[in-house]
C-alpha cells in the first residue's frame, strides 16, 4: 500500500485529489503548480523489481523527487505519479516493457513537496538467463518543445 | 605463455607511463607474463578484442558491455571515486552560454570514444538536437578537439571530463564549459578475459590490497587513482543495463 502525501510536506498552494494507482491502491495526492526545472547534465537513475517496487535510486533521483533514499526504496515507482499524467501513458509503458521492449516518453513527475518536474524517461526490462529480474529507468532533461507537445497531448487523454 | 593487457585509448596521456608501471607491478605480484599493448585508436583496440587477442583490459563502459555479453569477460575492479562524466565545451569567444541555445547545423568535434559520443548526444537533447541535426567532426584526440574549438573550426566539443580536466591551463582558459554530466554510476572497469579467468582470484586479491602498502600506492598514484574497488557481477550487470537504457 502506498503512503498518502502529507500536508506538512507541501510547499505553496495545493489541490487535493485521489488517484487509483496500478497495483498500489488509492493514494491521496496533494499537488501545486510549482515546477522544479530539470538541471543540465543530471541523469536520474532507478531500478525496480518486476512488480515496480523501487530497489535502487541515485542521488539525482533523491534531489529531484524531494524524498530521501530510505523513503524511496521499497515504495512503488508510482510514488512519482502526477495527476496530470493520463493512465493510458503508463498502460502503454507497462504493455511495452512486459513485451520485453524499451519504452520512452515524456513524463510529468510529482515531488514530495507537491511540485513537479518534467523528464524524458527511458525504461527497459532487465533479463538474466532469460528471466525478467528488474526494470531500469533513466530520466534526463527534456526539450521544452517536447514538454509543450506532451502537455497538449496528455490533456486530451482524460 | 604471455597474456595481453590493454587500456581503453581514452586514457589521459599523462598517465601513459603509469600504465606501464602498473603492468610491471602486476607481473611481479602474479608471476604472470603480461604484455601491455597500447593501441593508438579505438578501431585498433576493437580489432584486437574481436580477434580474441585481449586477456586483460581497462575498458570504457561502452566496450564493457560488449566484453561481458559477447566475449565472456568478467569485471575485476573500478578505481575509487572515478566515474565517467562528459562535458560539452565551446570557445570563450562563442556567445552561447547554455546547451539550450545550440542550434541545428552546429559543428561538433569529438573523438572515437563511443561512451562519450553517446552521453554527449544525450546532453544536447534539451536543445531539440539529435544526431541528424549536427555536423560531426571526428578527431583523433581530445587535444585536437580543444584546438578545433579555439581555432573556430568547430562550434562545440564532446570531452571525457577527465580528459578536459587534464588539458593545460593555457588551453582551458580559452574554453567555456556549457555542461558537465552528473551520472555517477557509469565508469571504466578493469576486466579479465576467458584465458585468464583461472587467475582471477589471485589478480583480484592483489588489486584490492594494492592501496595498503607504499609501493602499491605509488603505482596507483602514477595512474591518478587512490585504490581499486571490487566490482561484482551484479554491479556490472547493473551498469550494462544502464548502458542499454542510454542507447536509444
Amino acid at each position: 500500500m502506498i503512503i498518502d502525501m502529507k500536508y506538512e510536506d507541501i510547499v505553496g498552494e495545493y489541490k487535493e485529489v485521489s488517484l487509483e494507482l496500478y497495483h498500489s491502491g488509492v493514494r491521496k495526492i496533494l499537488y501545486t503548480e510549482i515546477e522544479t526545472p530539470y538541471p543540465d547534465g543530471k541523469l536520474i537513475v532507478s531500478t525496480t523489481n518486476p512488480d515496480g517496487i523501487i530497489t535502487h535510486v541515485n542521488q539525482s533521483f533523491v534531489e529531484m523527487s524531494g524524498y530521501t533514499e530510505q523513503e524511496l526504496v521499497g515504495e512503488p515507482h508510482s510514488i512519482l505519479r502526477h495527476p496530470d499524467m493520463p493512465s493510458a501513458a503508463f498502460q502503454d509503458l507497462w504493455d511495452t516493457v512486459r513485451k520485453g521492449d524499451k519504452w520512452q516518453g515524456f513524463v510529468k513527475n510529482l515531488r514530495k513537496d507537491g511540485g513537479y518536474y518534467w523528464v524524458k524517461a527511458v525504461v527497459i526490462p532487465n533479463f538474466r538467463n532469460g528471466r525478467l529480474v528488474a526494470y531500469s529507468s533513466i530520466r534526463r532533461k527534456p526539450s521544452r518543445t517536447k514538454v509543450d507537445e506532451s502537455i497538449r497531448l496528455y490533456s486530451t487523454m482524460f | 605463455m604471455s597474456f595481453l593487457f590493454t587500456v581503453s585509448p581514452d586514457f589521459t596521456p599523462d598517465h601513459l607511463p603509469g600504465w606501464y608501471i602498473f603492468n610491471s607491478w602486476l607481473q611481479k605480484k602474479t608471476n604472470l607474463a603480461i604484455h601491455l599493448e597500447i593501441y593508438n585508436d579505438f578501431k585498433g583496440q576493437r580489432e584486437a578484442i574481436l580477434s580474441d587477442s585481449v586477456d586483460l583490459i581497462y575498458a570504457n563502459p561502452f566496450d564493457a558491455t560488449m566484453l561481458v555479453r559477447e566475449k565472456g569477460f568478467q569485471p575485476l575492479v573500478k578505481a575509487f571515486g572515478e566515474a565517467d562524466e562528459v562535458m560539452i565545451v565551446t570557445s570563450v569567444k562563442n556567445s552561447v552560454e547554455e546547451v539550450v541555445q545550440l542550434e541545428k547545423g552546429i559543428k561538433i568535434a569529438f573523438t572515437e570514444d563511443p561512451s562519450v559520443f553517446m552521453i554527449g548526444s544525450i546532453l544536447i537533447e534539451p536543445s531539440d538536437l539529435n544526431e541528424t541535426d549536427i555536423n560531426p567532426f571526428l578527431l583523433d584526440t581530445y587535444v585536437l578537439v580543444a584546438k578545433s574549438l579555439i581555432k573556430g573550426e568547430a562550434d562545440v566539443g564532446f570531452f571525457l571530463a577527465e580528459a578536459f580536466d587534464s588539458l593545460s591551463p593555457l588551453i582551458k582558459k580559452k574554453l567555456k564549459i556549457l555542461v558537465r554530466s552528473q551520472i555517477d554510476v557509469i565508469h571504466h572497469s578493469l576486466m579479465i578475459g576467458p584465458e585468464l579467468l583461472n587467475k582471477k582470484t589471485v589478480i583480484l586479491k592483489e588489486l584490492v590490497e594494492m592501496d595498503g602498502n607504499e609501493k602499491g600506492q605509488g603505482v596507483l598514484n602514477s595512474l591518478g587513482f587512490t585504490g581499486w574497488h571490487e566490482i561484482n557481477e551484479n554491479e556490472m550487470e547493473f551498469m550494462i543495463d544502464l548502458m542499454d537504457t542510454l542507447v536509444t
